[in-house]
Order: C-alpha cells, then sequence, then structure tokens
C-alpha cells in the first residue's frame, strides 16, 4: 500500500483535511469518507454523469478523478445548492415539469445544469442537449429535463431583471 | 346543518384524486440529494465484499487458493463454493425452475461468473484480495451460438445429465439435446401447416432480436446484516419483489421467514434488471452470517452489463399467411432463445417463454402456432423483461415486423394492412389464437387518430417524392416511415396461471386512516422511479375522499408492508392499484355506516360525495370523511368495531391489455448511414388515466429505451465467449443529444375487468417503440427492395445496409 497523503478539500463550504492513500477517487472520498451521498456511481467511467460534482469552478466527474488530484479545492455538490428552506430554481423547476423518476441521475443532473446556466444563462434547447450531454438519464428521455432547465433560466432570468 | 362554502369543484380539486397531474412527492428528497438508494445505506462495522470472477466462458477450474488472499491487509474471508456447499447454498433456484451456481461449484459457464467472494473492510481491500485470489482454469470449448450448441457434443451442464447419459426431463418437460432446455408450444401445429399451405400468399421472415441489458442507472447490490444476538437477518437490496426475496432467502437459507426483514430503498431504475436473485445478495448474507458483520455488496457496471440480467437473446423465424386481398390467415412462430448459461428467466413459473404466445398482436388472426426452444450457451443467464411484460416486445417485434414483410410481399400499404386485419372493438372480450383473452380495446379508433394526426398520407407521398429525389441525384437522404400498433399483455396476473416459484401473482394494500383524517397506505409493490407515492395516494384520494396530500404511501419493507410480488410487468397499477382501491371500497363501506350512525339515517340513506357522505334528497346534511376519521376513534359505535383499517388481496380475473399507435418519421444519410428523427408520434390506450403528467413521463422513458435497443445498444460476444460490450464506452446508452421530442397523444378504453379501469403504460412505449424505430429504419429502404435487416440499426449497420442495396454507387 502506497504512503497516504495529507489532503484539504473545502465540500460546499466546509473544510475537509484527512490522510488518504493515492488512489482515493474522489467520489469515494465524498460518499464514503464525508458522508455526502448526493453523488451517485453510475458507471465508473465518466460516461453516466451520476457523480457529477463542481471543482473549482467546473463541472466534474467524481468518478475518474482521485482525491489527490482535488487537493486545495472547492467542491460543490448537490447538497451545497438550495437547501429544504430555499431550493435552487432547478430543483423547483425539475419537480414542477417532471424531470426526473428513479432520481439516481438527479443529483449530477442539476449540479452540471447549475454550471451549464451559470456559462449561458439563456440556453437554446440545442445548446441544453449539448450541454447536458455528459449526464445520462435512463427514466425519462430528456424531454422534461430540457424543458425542466429552460424553465428554470426563464426563472432565474426574470429573478435577475427584477433585481436590476 | 353546516356551512359549506366549497364548491364540489373545489371539493374534487383539493383531493388530487384520479385524472389530475399531481405533482411528484418523491421529488423534494430526490432533487436535494437526500435519496436512499442501497449504497447509501452504511451500517456500523459495515464490511465490503467483492467477486473473484470467471475471464473465460467456459472452463473446468482445477484449484482455487486464496491463502494470499486472506494475507491482504483488510480482507477478512474469502467465501468459494467448497465453503457453501456445506450449508446448501453453493447453488440456488432460478425463478425459471432451473438452479443456479452461487459460486463456480468446479467450472464456469459464462465469462464473469461468480468464483469467489472476498470479504473486506473496503472496497478497496475487497479489490486488493480479489488479485491476490489464484485460480487455476483449464479451458473447455466455448459455444455462443444455440444452433450450434444444439448441434455439439460439448456439454455445458453435466448437472443436468444422469450417469448413464440419459437426460432427465427439464423443469418444463422433455430435453432433446444436453444443451436443451426446454420446449414450450402454443395454439394448434397442424391446422396451422393446413393453412398456410394452401394460402393465397405466404411471407416468411427470419430475424434475430438480439441480446441486451435494462441497465439502469444504479447497479444491483445488498446490504445483509445479520444480528446473531436476536437471530433477526436484515436485507437491504435493489429488489423489485422484496417479499418473494424474503421467501426465497428463507427457503434456502434455513432462516424462518420471520426472522427476515428485507428492505428495497429507493431504486435508482430496474426495467427488469432487480427482478431475479443474484449470487451477491446471496453472498453478502452468507458473510454477514459468516462474520457476524454487516455485509455491502454493490456492481460496477462492468459486472451488471457482464452478469446480470440480460434481456431478449430470441432467434425468431415467422411465416405468415393471408389471402389476395390482404385478410391474415395464419401465423407460425419459431423461436431458438439463447438463455446463456443458467436459465434464470424471470418469468412465471408455467411460462418458460413469458407470454411470448401474445404474437398474434393487434390482428385477428384465426389460426397460429408458436413453438419455443430454450437453449444453453456459455452466455450470462437472465431473461429478464426489459421494460417490458414477460417476452411481449420479442412478441410484438417478431408480429410487427411479420406484418411489414406480408405488405411488402402483397405489395400493400402497411398502414391498411393492419386495419383491415385489426380486431374489431365488437369482437372484445376477444380470445386470441394461441389463447389469450383480449379485454378490451378500440384498434381502429385508436389507428385513424394517430395516421390523421401525422397526416400519413402526405407523408407517404413526400416520401414517393424522395425516393425519385434520390434516384435523381439530388438527395442522399432516405426518408422512413415506421408504424407500429402493438398490443401488451400486463399485469400478471391471476393466481390461476401465474406465479413465481409457486407465489401466486396477487398483489396487496392495507389502509389506516388516522383519527385526524389523515392515511398510510402500504403495499407490496416497489417504486423504481414510477412515481408510486403520488399515483396510489391519488387513487385512494378518489376512493376514500382523504386529499392526497394526506395519505403518505409506503413500499418496500416486509416488516410493515402486505405481502406482495413487486413491481415489474406493468403489474403494479393492474394489480396493486386494484388492491389500493378495493381496499378504498372498504373503508368507504365502513365509514357509510359511521356516517349514518351521526347523521341518525339508514346505511342506505347516505351516499358517497367526493369527500363526504351526504343525506340522500338533503345535500345540506352530511358529514365529512374527516369528522367520519375522528369518529371512528372516539366514538362507540353499536355494532362497530373501533378504529378504520382495510386490507385487501387482489387475485385479477385477468391481464390487461394496453394498446397504443406509434408512428415515426426518419431521415436516413445512406452515406453514413446516421438515421435523423424528425417526428415520433406515440398514441397510447392504458385505459383509466390516473395521473397524465406520469403517464407521459414513462412514455417518455419507454420510447428513449425504445430507441435504445432499436438503434444501438447490444450485448455482444465474440467467439472465445469475451463480453465485448462490458462498459458505457459499447454499450449504448442514448444522450440528450441523440433523443428527439415526443409527441404524445391517448385513447380512453377503460379495462372492464379492473375496479378503476386502468391498465398499466409504463412498458408500452418499449414494446411499441422497438418496433417502431426498427420499421422506420426498414421502411426507408423498402423502396430499393430491403424487405428485412436485423438489429441494432447502429450507423455502420445502416451504411451497410444501404451498401449492400447498392446505394453507394
Amino acid at each position: 500500500m502506497s504512503k497516504k497523503m495529507h489532503i484539504k478539500l473545502n465540500v460546499n463550504g466546509k473544510d475537509e483535511e484527512f490522510l488518504a492513500e493515492p488512489r482515493e477517487l474522489l467520489i469515494y472520498t465524498l460518499r464514503e469518507r464525508l458522508n455526502i451521498t448526493g453523488p451517485h456511481i453510475g458507471c465508473d467511467t465518466s460516461h453516466c454523469g451520476a457523480c457529477t460534482v463542481t471543482i473549482n469552478g467546473k463541472s466534474v466527474k467524481s468518478c475518474t478523478m482521485f482525491a489527490a488530484q482535488a487537493d486545495g479545492a472547492e467542491i460543490t455538490t448537490i447538497e451545497g445548492i438550495g437547501g429544504a428552506d430555499e431550493l435552487h430554481p432547478l430543483q423547483t423547476a425539475f419537480k414542477e415539469h417532471h424531470g426526473l423518476q428513479c432520481g439516481f441521475c438527479t443529483p449530477g443532473m442539476i449540479t452540471r445544469a447549475t454550471k451549464l446556466l451559470e456559462e449561458n444563462p439563456d440556453p437554446t434547447e440545442e445548446e441544453i442537449r449539448f450541454g447536458m450531454a455528459g449526464n445520462i438519464c435512463r427514466c425519462t428521455g430528456y424531454q422534461n429535463i430540457v424543458k425542466s432547465i429552460r424553465a428554470a433560466a426563464a426563472e432565474m432570468n426574470a429573478a435577475k431583471e427584477a433585481a436590476e | 346543518m353546516k356551512d359549506d362554502v366549497t364548491s364540489r369543484e373545489e371539493r374534487v380539486e383539493n383531493l388530487k384524486g384520479m385524472g389530475c397531474s399531481r405533482k411528484r412527492v418523491e421529488d423534494a428528497r430526490f432533487t436535494q440529494g437526500k435519496g436512499n438508494y442501497v449504497d447509501d445505506v452504511k451500517l456500523d462495522g459495515m464490511l465490503f465484499g467483492d467477486f473473484v470472477r470467471s475471464p473465460y466462458a467456459h472452463a473446468r477450474i482445477t484449484s482455487i487458493d486464496t491463502a494470499a488472499a486472506l494475507k491482504v491487509p483488510g480482507v477478512l474471508a474469502v467465501l468459494t463454493a467448497a465453503d457453501l456447499e456445506p450449508l446448501g447454498l453453493h447453488w440456488m433456484p432460478t425463478l425459471a425452475g432451473d438452479k443456479q451456481m452461487v459460486l463456480a461449484d468446479g467450472k464456469v459457464l459464462f465469462q464473469g461468473q461468480e468464483v469467489a467472494f472476498v470479504v473486506a473492510e473496503d472496497r478497496y481491500a475487497a479489490a486488493d484480495g480479489i488479485e491476490a485470489v489464484d485460480v487455476v482454469y483449464e479451458e473447455l470449448p466455448v459455444l455462443v451460438n444455440p444452433f450450434e450448441a444444439l448441434n455439439s457434443d460439448v456439454v455445458l451442464r453435466e448437472d443436468l445429465v444422469a450417469e448413464d447419459g440419459s437426460l432427465p426431463d427439464g423443469a418444463h418437460g422433455p430435453r432433446k439435446h444436453h444443451n436443451h432446455i426446454f420446449t414450450w408450444e402454443a395454439g394448434d401445429k397442424a391446422p396451422t401447416e393446413e393453412v398456410i399451405a394452401n394460402a393465397d400468399i405466404v411471407a416468411e421472415e427470419e430475424m434475430y432480436y438480439h441480446r441486451t441489458h435494462p441497465c439502469p442507472l444504479e447497479t444491483c447490490g445488498s446490504v445483509a446484516s445479520m444480528d446473531k444476538v436476536n437471530g433477526k437477518l436484515t436485507l437491504w437490496g435493489t429488489f423489485q419483489a422484496p417479499h418473494a426475496i424474503r421467501t426465497i432467502v428463507s427457503l434456502i437459507s434455513g432462516l424462518e421467514e420471520h426472522n427476515i426483514r428485507v428492505i428495497s430503498p429507493d431504486i435508482g431504475g430496474g426495467f427488469g434488471n432487480k427482478v431475479g436473485a443474484y449470487p451477491g445478495y446471496v453472498c453478502s448474507v452468507v458473510a454477514s452470517i459468516v462474520t457476524g458483520k454487516p455485509v455491502k455488496w454493490i456492481e460496477d457496471r462492468m459486472d451488471n452489463l457482464m452478469t446480470t440480467a440480460f434481456a431478449r437473446d430470441y432467434w425468431m423465424k415467422g411465416r405468415i399467411s393471408a389471402t389476395k386481398e390482404g385478410k391474415i390467415t395464419g401465423l407460425h412462430c419459431h423461436v431458438t432463445a439463447d438463455h446463456g448459461g443458467f436459465d434464470a428467466c424471470a418469468d412465471p413459473t408455467k411460462f418458460p417463454a413469458g407470454f411470448m404466445n401474445i404474437c398474434t398482436g393487434s390482428y385477428d388472426i384465426p389460426t397460429a402456432f408458436l413453438e419455443v426452444d430454450g437453449v444453453y450457451t456459455n452466455k450470462a443467464p437472465g431473461g429478464v423483461s426489459y421494460r417490458c411484460s414477460f417476452r411481449v416486445t420479442e412478441a410484438v417485434y417478431f408480429i410487427e415486423r411479420m406484418i411489414e414483410v406480408l405488405a411488402i410481399k402483397l405489395n400493400m400499404d402497411a398502414a391498411e394492412l393492419r386495419r383491415i386485419n385489426f380486431i374489431r372493438k365488437d369482437q372484445f372480450p376477444y380470445t386470441a389464437a394461441l389463447g389469450w383473452e383480449y379485454d378490451s380495446g378500440d384498434y381502429h379508433t385508436a389507428w385513424d387518430k394517430a395516421l390523421k394526426t401525422v397526416d400519413y398520407d402526405g407523408l407517404r407521398a413526400e416520401q414517393a417524392q424522395r425516393v425519385e429525389d434520390f434516384k435523381a441525384g439530388k438527395t442522399r437522404k432516405l426518408m422512413g416511415i415506421g408504424l407500429s400498433f402493438f398490443t401488451e399483455i400486463v399485469g400478471a396476473g391471476p393466481v390461476k396461471n401465474c406465479d413465481i416459484l409457486g407465489l401466486g401473482m396477487f398483489d396487496s394494500c392495507e389502509i389506516r386512516i388516522h383519527p385526524t383524517g389523515s392515511a398510510i397506505a402500504r403495499l407490496g409493490t416497489i417504486s423504481q422511479g414510477q412515481g408510486h407515492a403520488t399515483t396510489f395516494a391519488q387513487i385512494l384520494a378518489s376512493e376514500i375522499g382523504l386529499p392526497a396530500d394526506s395519505i403518505t404511501i409506503e413500499e418496500g419493507d416486509t416488516d410493515t408492508a402486505p405481502y406482495g410480488l413487486g413491481t415489474y410487468g406493468s403489474r403494479s397499477t393492474p394489480v396493486a392499484g386494484a388492491a389500493t382501491a378495493m381496499a378504498g371500497r372498504k373503508i368507504r363501506a365502513k365509514a357509510q355506516m359511521i356516517a349514518a350512525y351521526l347523521l341518525e339515517v339508514h346505511d342506505d340513506d347516505v351516499t358517497f360525495d367526493v369527500d363526504r357522505f351526504v343525506v340522500k334528497g338533503a345535500p345540506e346534511r352530511f358529514k365529512t370523511m374527516k369528522e367520519i376519521a375522528f369518529a371512528a376513534y372516539n366514538q362507540a359505535i353499536p355494532g362497530l368495531e373501533p378504529g378504520l383499517e382495510a386490507v385487501s388481496y387482489y387475485d385479477p380475473p385477468n391481464m390487461t391489455y394496453p394498446f397504443g399507435a406509434y408512428v415515426c418519421v426518419m431521415d436516413i444519410d445512406v452515406d453514413t448511414g446516421v438515421p435523423e428523427i424528425r417526428r415520433f408520434y406515440a398514441l397510447d390506450d392504458c385505459g383509466t388515466r390516473i395521473n397524465p403528467m406520469i403517464i407521459e413521463g414513462q412514455v417518455h422513458g419507454g420510447l428513449t429505451e425504445a430507441l435504445a435497443v432499436a438503434l444501438g445498444q447490444e450485448i455482444a460476444y465474440d467467439d472465445m465467449g469475451n463480453c465485448k460490450t462490458g462498459t458505457l464506452m459499447d454499450f449504448f446508452l442514448p444522450t440528450a443529444w441523440e433523443v428527439p421530442n415526443y409527441e404524445t397523444d391517448y385513447t380512453v378504453t377503460p379495462s372492464p375487468h379492473h375496479p378503476i379501469g386502468a391498465k398499466g403504460v409504463g412498458e408500452s412505449p418499449h414494446v411499441g417503440g422497438v418496433p417502431c424505430f426498427s420499421n422506420a429504419v426498414q421502411d426507408a429502404f423498402r423502396a430499393f427492395g430491403n424487405t428485412h435487416t436485423n438489429m441494432p440499426h447502429d450507423h455502420w449497420r445502416i451504411w451497410k445496409t444501404a451498401n449492400e442495396l447498392g446505394l453507394h454507387g
């Protein structure tokens, strides 16, 4: 076994510090070590996107990244997006437009969508479909996911306009 | 007399009962990452178990040395068949009447087969342990083709050959060859042959419905926790049928059933993958008993695709006869079914080929015969119903392709050929030539609505023009119009003909009304994304007059839920939904007596109205269900027990027969083989519609899984039995980029025997979608002489079809 590494992370605003083997994948750090079970494991090969988190402002599939590679990073998971008292507009929109069924892909899907809307606040359907192509859903056929993201974008843009 | 300012419409609306697009109660948890799937279960001291798997498809095991593995830090135990044998657990019964090795007993029959189970402190230590187990294999000849298997001297299953070399009967009768599992027949052989021999027109086709996999996003897994102090085993897992799993665990482990608690937590999609019992479940239980600690087993994606629950793999040979005018007179179907190394099909016990005998489809075919031969090969076991009732996808694909092939032979429009052969509305209930009694249908109405909506004649004119343009060199894209009209058979099913391992396929619902007018209902089913917590509450709201928002639906815990056979084959709404309605009606019957007592009238003098009982002829005198609920707990009512609870076990009198009409319009680039879906129209008739939003969602999802299967998804093997499609790199799951928008539509033909007239819908779009996509591809090439090409129609195969037809110049 290799020598353990000293790793520091900031996950959902909270500092974490621990020793881990170099081979520890970030998804296991989150799920097993930190009990952050929103991100899921669907494929192990970075195809399905169920493990998507945001690392230093970028959407990353945490099943194919070592915790050591994320040393010093700021990480946001679904647990850091919205909350029971104030849901993120995407969380509301996914419920409102039936953008989920079994819910397994949903944390990764919404986490990715937050970044998509940051990068492109008013995406076309085509841009949504392309921008979400790294996240697989087996239940919905995507039609209502696209609808949910468009609705959330409209909601967020309206709120921004109202604030200006 | 009371002031009641709420209008009847408002009261109906407040209930959020059947027919409204109620938003899902499940979503709050899932959108916030608060789902609780099996891999989220974490217990003190929990260990992790994983398998040493065979790299070979067929080999004898000479030795297994676990000594080095046991020295790996963190590894606690390594189980092999030798360890399980004293417990009688090295083999387990399959749902199909066969048996399957839990851990390799002297040989392996497919690549990825479970050979040893390494139990360690965590996943990484387990992986290290797996590397250190030394297994010596002696390779044996590999059979991956069922036709070769039936002609080979190589014996795959020595355990099924007697010492004198004779073949004992299998679970489904005599066997013809040592690699043969069963022959299953339906219909009349001689009359069918006669009709076909004397027919004006006979169309023949051979088609291979390729092997694929349900591949839910969450793989299979379990957590077993044996509490040695109180003797209780708790088993969490990805179980589509938790009660059946409890009974099976009891039967094979010897633990008394009351000492076993099975819990299906949230399930991340099932699609048939999670119906069966897998070696991983058994090994987690044994490992927990051996170590005295909780043991978790979770498949990785490769394990999932390569070992648990393939679907399809049917080689189908059809003959269909008709008059010159196109009236179908007879149908003959032979299937060679590749079941892999063990027959682990998840079908009702008496149906080794599932409901393949629905293969006469939506048509009035007077004479038919079906014969299915099951065969062992060196492939993974399974044969599950991937988003369909048992083998119904295969049946519908078969008939919807045969219709197209017959249309070509008759030089007739395929839509018209369907129309003149549909079972007419006045023929229902209709007994088909292969035995099923279709409960209801109105096919002509649905078909006409579909064709009119898509402007079918206009599409055909456009297609004809396209062919001209193509021939004139003006375009390189062909246009395909895919049609399908399907009838499903779902809701298994009547206990008289459907059971799994002797367990009748009824289902159940238990309701408890609380004093303050809210309720909990528990069912024998388990949602995997279908939204049961939302829709079953809607059924109850309409039946008992309490708001759906005041009703909790709970499933999946065998210590609390009534016994049921689970969720698959679109059986939840037809069976458990019926139980829910019936239990609700028992509540209502008692509520009526309470209301009459409170209103001081005779029981017959009150009538139910939305959320209350009112005195007939005096609508101002009423008791709401909320008031009645309270009275049930605080009044001593003569002749009535206190409380307001009910349970119903529902044994359906028949299956339900949802149907639908689908049209797909596709452009195909003959130079790249890339199909572009321009339009997809899906009309579904699932009887009474409980929640239109959820129905639409089910249709979108089922169509997308159909698109995947038709256009690229397959489990493929090379000649050595190596699985070539073990990761999502090779196994096609469509992304948002490949999937079109779908148009949904409906007609409503309620089931006459179901308490609320519902038929089930979750699988219809998959069943009807696969032939629709496939027919679109094939139709694009019809003008150039194509009759049939096998799925999956990936870009390469479509290009190849174009090439073979000489379209590349």
